[in-house]
């Protein structure tokens, strides 16, 4: 039995992309797909004019749990990719790139910390560096900030905006949340389980950068409806 | 606002001139109030204490069981024979090779089979069953025929304390490669690591937990390997100097080389204990620094 049929999007540079969908719905096959983790059985995914084949150095991906290893500090885990794909050379090189990005999302001066010394927040923030560690195009992001607490996942959401629209990269973010979709993309893809399908995507046309008091815009309460809406009934039991 | 405690729940319970104490503490029980020395101290001078009545009252014959006075008297004794470098010294040496070389050969042919068995899909389906097979066997029974193969001398002592100390090692390590959890390997195909990359830089470093658990097991078990050995196949080891005086009935001069043994055993232990320690510097759960250092 398929997982995933009749799924055709495309994902302009630059743009922020969600799918929702309720559990088994086959988003994580989908974004396996397009890391190019896992083969589709048929299909293609195009990344830059060309197919992906397998995991490629300009796809960033991210994941629910921060999954920094625990016996490298903070800095080495997120030299990881750049010492896999390039070489410890090429990762000793990359230490002042790596230090700017730590900057970036606030965690100057944890360099040589271990993870076991850093809050949740803080992990997913040297995940999101990780991630950004080799410059990707698209980033994938399979719920990275699940695991936080609200207040921390809202303000994660507000700063992976500002390095996406910063960087101009392209990101598809798979969701639980309707008002975190609705809040940072500009098209929400809803999917619908067995087979997993996209029923229906949809551009959110409020303004950028989007700010955490547009969850009062009428509009905002309109996109979150819709999409309710569309989800199937045993979404969210 | 009314105030609850009185008006709903009737009358303070007081008794006049006595005020209701309102400050409680947690109780502790016994074993958490005292420190752990002390404890330990305590079930030492019980031991002695029971030990020390059971031969005063002569309730066993000294020939069986000599009084902790006695036992410790020839302690000292053979402690002195050792450390002056007297006959007992050489056999010794000859039982702490065994024991260094059966490990050592137990640790090489154990990580060879635990990577074999942990990263391999035959090793794991065809080899690790025979493994399971072999570890069910009385493995001391092998004795005579190490001995028959490799003759009386030191050789044979270190097969025997190898095998014995082998499986730990081999199961030990195959678990630690079936350690790393699913994100993390999913997060190493993602960055486009080659099978080598995530075995060394994953697999192996989160698999040292459970690999110092079983070289913690097999630390202990190749002393017993090569004290069996010298049991069973002769030679000029320590346990040899046990069996004569076992079967010269001196049992204090048994439990002092019982005791002086103890320590190599305990030596190896702490050894690992120690590598571990500096090794997985990440996962000391055992001491309250790292507790204090998680909750930064």
């Amino acid at each position: 039995m398929a997982a995933l049929t009749d799924v055709d999007l495309v994902v302009r540079k630059g743009e922020f992309h969600s799918v929702i969908g309720s559990s088994g719905c086959g988003k994580s096959t989908l974004l396996k797909i397009m890391a190019g983790l896992q083969p589709p059985t048929t299909g293609t995914v195009m990344l830059a004019g060309t197919p992906v084949m397998g995991p490629r150095p300009d796809i960033g991906m991210m994941f629910q749990q921060a999954t920094l290893l625990p016996w490298r500090t903070t800095l080495e885990n997120i030299l990881l990719p750049i010492e896999i794909r390039e070489g410890r050379q090429a990762s000793r090189t990359a230490t002042g790139r790596a230090a700017a990005l730590m900057e970036l999302v606030g965690l100057k001066g944890f360099e040589d910390a271990y993870p076991a010394q850093l809050s949740g927040g803080m992990a997913q923030r040297a995940a999101i560096c990780r991630m950004l560690a080799t410059e990707p195009q698209m980033l994938l992001l399979d719920e990275p900030f699940s695991a936080l607490d609200e207040i921390t996942r809202d303000f994660m959401n507000m700063e992976l905006q500002r390095i996406c629209l910063e960087r101009a990269a392209s990101a598809f973010l798979v969701t639980h949340s309707i008002a975190e979709a609705v809040i940072l993309s500009d098209v929400v893809h809803v999917m619908s389980a067995r087979p997993g399908r996209v029923v229906r995507s949809i551009r959110i046309d409020l303004p950028r950068p989007r700010t955490l008091d547009m969850v009062t815009m009428p509009e905002f309460g309109d996109y979150v409806s819709l999409i309710r809406g569309l989800l199937d009934k045993g979404a969210f039991l | 606002m009314t105030d609850i405690s009185r008006s709903d729940l009737g009358a303070v319970p007081t008794t006049v001139g006595r005020p209701v104490p309102t400050v409680w503490q947690e109780k502790m029980p016994l074993g958490k109030r005292l420190p752990r020395w002390l404890m330990m101290a305590v079930l030492m001078a019980l031991f002695l204490g029971v030990w020390q009545l059971v031969t005063s009252l002569h309730l066993v014959s000294p020939l069986i069981l000599p009084s902790p006075g006695e036992t410790l008297a020839d302690v000292v004794i053979v402690g002195r024979n050792l450390l002056g470098g007297d006959y007992m010294l050489g056999p010794l040496l000859i039982t702490v090779q065994e024991v260094v070389w059966g490990f050592l050969l137990a640790l090489a042919i154990g990580v060879t089979l635990g990577i074999i068995v942990g990263e391999t899909a035959i090793g794991e389906r065809a080899v690790m069953p025979y493994i399971v097979a072999i570890d069910t066997m009385p493995k001391l029974a092998f004795a005579p025929l190490f001995v028959a193969w490799l003759g009386f001398g030191i050789s044979s002592k270190v097969a025997l304390a190898a095998f014995i100390s082998v499986f730990p090692i081999v199961v030990g390590t195959a678990a630690g490669l079936h350690a790393a959890d699913e994100n993390a390997r999913m997060l190493f195909r993602s960055i486009g690591a080659t099978q080598l990359q995530t075995l060394l830089r994953l697999k192996i470093p989160a698999g040292l937990p459970q690999f110092f658990t079983g070289l913690k097991i097999a630390s202990i078990s190749v002393v017993s390997g090569a004290i069996a050995g010298e049991f069973l196949g002769g030679g000029q080891g320590f346990g040899g100097l046990i069996r004569v005086a076992a079967s010269q009935l001196d049992t204090p001069r048994v439990f002092s080389l019982i005791i002086w043994l103890s320590f190599v055993g305990l030596i190896m232990f702490g050894l690992v204990s120690w590598m571990q320690y500096r090794f997985v510097f990440w996962h000391r759960t055992d001491t309250p620094g790292a507790r204090a250092n998680r909750q930064f």
